[in-house]
């Protein structure tokens, strides 16, 4: 098998699964380590280089790095490092000494973001401090966009979001409220440098079946009705609620409706469970707020008496493969049933619309009607013009917008510099070695057993009487030092030396997993069998390394590394170190620029 | 060394043997050894040895005396039997042991200092006497607790890693062994636990005094240039005779060797041992020619390793002593006490 190069950025980058995870590639443990020393402010601040939204991804992110985490191949469940993120929002002093400050001069450069949700912002983040003119359009008044019109307060309070939007505004950009665009042609007009949308994907599906029309008055769509909810347009709703759909926002819907005076709250879904598109935590907390979820239903008819909404007919189905091998719903043959209810909420998926962009501004929809953009420089074929956001590629979520949104300033940046948009700057990666004594590391690599911890939620009673008080409370700063313990530390890499090493096997037996073996090289197939407990995972790397007297190599299965530190202490000649790896993204500034 | 315990976490696909522990259930406490002892390694291959044979911990005890090998017996098998005896005393003390109960698998652990000097008499009668055991030397040719004086074994002619030459004769343990009449003789490398395992569970498996030389690199005072128990001269000079495959009595025997190569060692047990031959004319049956044999490789300044020498059929000290079959606590006062008429019959056989 070939020898591992560690010096390529990404050979350690994969081992920190949960940064890798990360779309805007977050360095997860290094913020939990931070954590766990009581430093929040720092905490606070590389999630904000990174994420821009601590406080508010803290509580509302997808979180694509907790099933990736290392933790939950060890162990049963992975590091709360969404919650975790939270933590360092909710007990960090002032931070605005430590944010970037308005650009002293301007740079003459017009930015038009189109749209005020996550993905304009982090464009206006990075290139406001650069010394471009950002101007934010939005149609609601305030900045936040999908965060502050579509997720209920009860997970969300503005305070965060206002607090949040506002170190992004602070730094010198233009916000302008209550103005949609209508027209790009017109914008394009108006001779900014660049533009990027960021418009999210703002229509809900609807659900055209029978009794559509006629019961209209009790049938809302979901997230135009969670925006209304939101501003305060809707405070009321029927006692017996039926929420179509299995998404996040039917989780939002079933959750606002409890509080909104709905009694008997059901979410009803075509699929079963376990397919649902709604996160598992999402489905729990809903379970938890006494919301039964109904599977294998397709909703049919809408029932109506005298043009009042009295219930919705299900028929009902099974998944079966097909020849394919592809999941089929089909009707089990069992007689409709009907649920009575007084409102309906359809949450069945949302999407793009783009009717103020007219198709003569040189930029080419596909065949689903969605604009060409580049997944790398974010461009569509208007060389001006930028896509980020649910408006790139269709529904995603907060996270992926902030990763679009770097994407795009650097693109801006460099274009407006006068480089290729397409040559991408490598990330700022640095190694060093945690070594400070003959077992003591500069990192805590005592592994804790701890389970993970549950976030303390707000008593039930008192949370479903008001729909703006917020039902998880946040770990406190003894539950988040116990979860930070449980993080396996797994930027402080292996590092192995061959020419130092006597093979003195120390290594191989101090391994509480077992994951490292000396043996001639072989093919990787080979090589993945000759562990105690095969390497199976082929997801993850096996590090191979050589120069050994023996002429063997050494063989590491990164898949379930502790990163205790093990190895290294054992080790008599030093062949084995622990070494931090940070790698940093480079996102719009110096850095981004070509050398030449 | 490390001042943190080894994680609790294991792999989670790690096997279990046939009683369904992973060899982690068989470990002990975290060594406090030197960085890269060898002894730590025979730990690891003492522990995957008994793992491997599924035996239950509890009907082990392990017996040791003083000194960096004597302290092991703490890194493994933490739910077994352990005795730390007086230094040099191991022997006698597992000799006592096993009379009194017969049932356990005895191991003794041992030193290059604990067996060839202090307890060298001791581990001379031990072995006579046949006593069902396996006696392993952690061999490094070192007093590594007192910083790195010649121990009996250290060859003459190696170096200190100050510099001083050795000018007395080495005790070769294995020859001594041989000599004394042990019946099951091999010599290993604690840097090469493919052979060592395998010596181990067939050692365990032997039903006599199996004894076993390891030679185990002091990293911290023999390891350097001149030292011929370093790491790199074993590997440069290690004679393997043979390889083993231990065959458990469970196993069906995998006939797939070439024909010459390998011969097939009953054990009384049941157990077999696949000896795939290195040294295509060792008879692992004669002790003379065995000790011909290390004899004349020692000259040539090479360390002779791999199964040396083992009796098929051995015999241990309760068959000398013709001992009643039981351990001796579970003899209750009817087997102890026979009665008036019995008596009778001893006196009489005595007039």
């Amino acid at each position: 098998m070939k020898l591992t190069d560690i010096a390529a950025p990404d050979y350690f980058h994969k081992v920190v699964d949960c940064q890798w995870a990360c779309p805007a590639h977050t360095p997860v443990p290094e913020y939990i380590r931070l954590i766990s020393e009581g430093r929040y402010d720092d905490a606070y601040m590389i999630n904000w280089k990174s994420n821009v939204f601590p406080g508010i991804l803290g509580r509302t992110c997808d979180r694509p790095c907790e099933p990736a985490c290392r933790r939950g191949r060890v162990e049963k469940d992975p590091v709360a490092i969404c919650r975790l993120k939270r933590v360092t929002a909710d007990y960090k002093n002032d931070v605005t000494g430590l944010m970037p400050k308005p650009a002293a001069t301007k740079n003459g450069k017009r930015v038009a973001l189109v749209g005020g949700g996550p993905a304009s912002l982090a464009v206006a983040r990075d290139l406001a401090p650069l010394g471009y003119l950002c101007t934010v359009f939005d149609q609601d008044p305030k900045a936040g966009g999908m965060m502050r019109s579509q997720i209920p307060k009860f997970r969300l309070p503005d305070a965060v979001i206002d607090e949040e939007c506002g170190y992004i505004l602070n730094l010198g950009i233009e916000f302008i409220g209550g103005k949609r665009i209508d027209s790009l042609k017109a914008l394009l007009a108006e001779n900014y440098d660049a533009i990027f949308v960021g418009s999210g994907a703002p229509r809900g599906r609807d659900l055209d079946i029978p009794g559509r029309a006629e019961a209209a008055k009790n049938i809302h769509i979901g997230i135009d009705w969670l925006s209304s909810v939101s501003f305060g347009h809707v405070t009321k709703i029927g006692r017996r609620v039926i929420v179509l759909g299995g998404g996040n926002t039917a989780m939002d819907c079933c959750r606002s409706s409890r509080r909104l005076g709905g009694e008997d709250v059901k979410v009803v879904v075509r699929s079963g469970f376990e397919e649902m598109k709604a996160s598992p935590w999402e489905k729990e907390d809903a379970i938890h707020e006494d919301i039964p979820i109904h599977n294998f239903l397709v909703p049919k008819e809408f029932t109506h008496d005298n043009g009042k909404l009295t219930g919705v007919v299900f028929e009902k189905v099974k998944a079966e493969k097909d020849a394919k091998g592809r999941r089929n719903l089909v009707p089990t043959g069992e007689p409709d049933q009907h649920f009575p209810c007084d409102d309906v909420l359809v949450a069945v998926g949302q999407e793009n619309s783009f009717p103020w962009i007219e198709r003569d501004v040189g930029i080419e929809f596909d065949k689903w009607d969605m604009p060409v953009v580049d997944p790398t420089t974010m461009a569509s074929t208007n060389p001006k013009v930028f896509f980020g956001g649910d408006s790139a590629f269709g529904p995603k979520n907060i996270i992926w917008a902030v990763a679009h949104g770097h994407d795009a300033a650097l693109s801006i940046h460099k274009m407006l510099s006068g480089e290729n948009i397409t040559e991408r700057p490598l990330p700022q990666v640095s190694v060093s070695s945690q070594k400070m004594g003959i077992h003591e590391w500069s990192y805590d690599n005592d592994i804790s057993l701890d389970k993970r911890f549950r976030v303390p939620l707000r008593d039930k009673v008192v949370a479903l009487k008001d729909i703006r008080a917020e039902v998880e409370l946040g770990f406190d700063p003894k539950l988040a030092l116990a979860e930070a313990q449980r993080c396996l530390n797994c930027d402080v890499q292996t590092v192995f030396t061959g020419s130092l090493c006597i093979e003195c096997d120390a290594c191989v037996d101090i391994c509480p997993m077992d994951c490292i073996i000396f043996t001639p090289n072989a093919e990787e197939a080979d090589l993945r069998q000759q562990f105690k407990a095969p390497a199976v995972n082929l997801t993850q790397d096996l590090y191979v390394a050589n120069d050994l007297k023996t002429g063997r190599v050494m063989v590491k299965d990164e898949d379930v590394c502790l990163h205790c530190g093990l190895c290294a202490e054992r080790c008599p000649t030093g062949a084995w170190d622990m070494q931090k790896f940070l790698i940093d993204m480079t996102h719009a500034g110096e850095g981004c620029r070509s050398k030449a | 060394m490390t001042y943190l315990a080894k994680p609790k976490f294991h792999h989670p696909a790690l096997p279990k043997n046939a009683l369904g522990f992973t060899h982690r259930d068989y470990e002990g406490s975290v060594s406090t050894l030197c960085a890269g002892c060898g002894h730590d390694s025979i730990t690891a291959a003492v522990i995957e040895a008994c793992y491997e044979l599924s035996l239950p911990p509890h009907r082990i005890a392990k017996l040791s005396g003083i000194g960096c090998s004597s302290k092991t017996p703490t890194y493994f098998l933490g739910n077994s039997h352990g005795f730390n005896t007086v230094h040099g005393r191991m022997p006698s003390v597992l000799t006592g042991a096993n009379l009194a109960n017969r049932d356990l698998i005895y191991l003794g652990v041992s030193g290059d200092g604990d067996s060839a000097s202090i307890g060298f008499g001791q581990f001379a009668h031990a072995i006579r006497r046949g006593v069902n055991m396996v006696y392993i030397v952690e061999n490094n040719g070192v007093y590594g607790l007192t910083k790195g004086q010649f121990s009996a074994t250290a060859d003459r002619g190696s170096k200190s890693k100050r510099g001083l030459t050795n000018n007395d004769s080495s005790i070769d343990l294995v020859a001594v062994a041989m000599q004394l009449g042990a019946t099951f003789v091999a010599r290993s490398f604690s840097g090469d636990k493919g052979q060592l395992v395998p010596l181990i569970k067939a050692a365990i498996e032997h039903e006599g005094a199996a004894f076993l030389d390891v030679l185990s690199p002091c990293v911290a005072f023999n390891n350097h240039a001149g030292s011929t128990k370093s790491f790199d001269y074993v590997r440069e000079h290690n004679d393997a005779v043979n390889r083993l495959d231990f065959i458990s009595p469970r196993d069906a025997i995998k006939v797939d060797y070439e024909p010459g190569t390998t011969q097939i060692v009953e054990q009384h047990d049941g157990s077999r041992l696949a000896l795939h031959k290195l040294a295509p004319d060792y008879d692992v049956h004669s002790r003379i020619a065995a000790m011909n044999y290390l004899m004349e490789r020692q000259a040539a300044g090479e360390v002779v390793t791999g199964l040396l020498y083992v009796e098929p059929d051995p015999e241990d000290l309760h068959k000398h002593l013709n001992t009643v079959k039981a351990p001796l606590n579970t003899l209750e006062a009817k087997e102890l006490s026979p009665g008036s008429a019995a008596l009778e019959k001893i006196n009489a056989s005595l007039r």
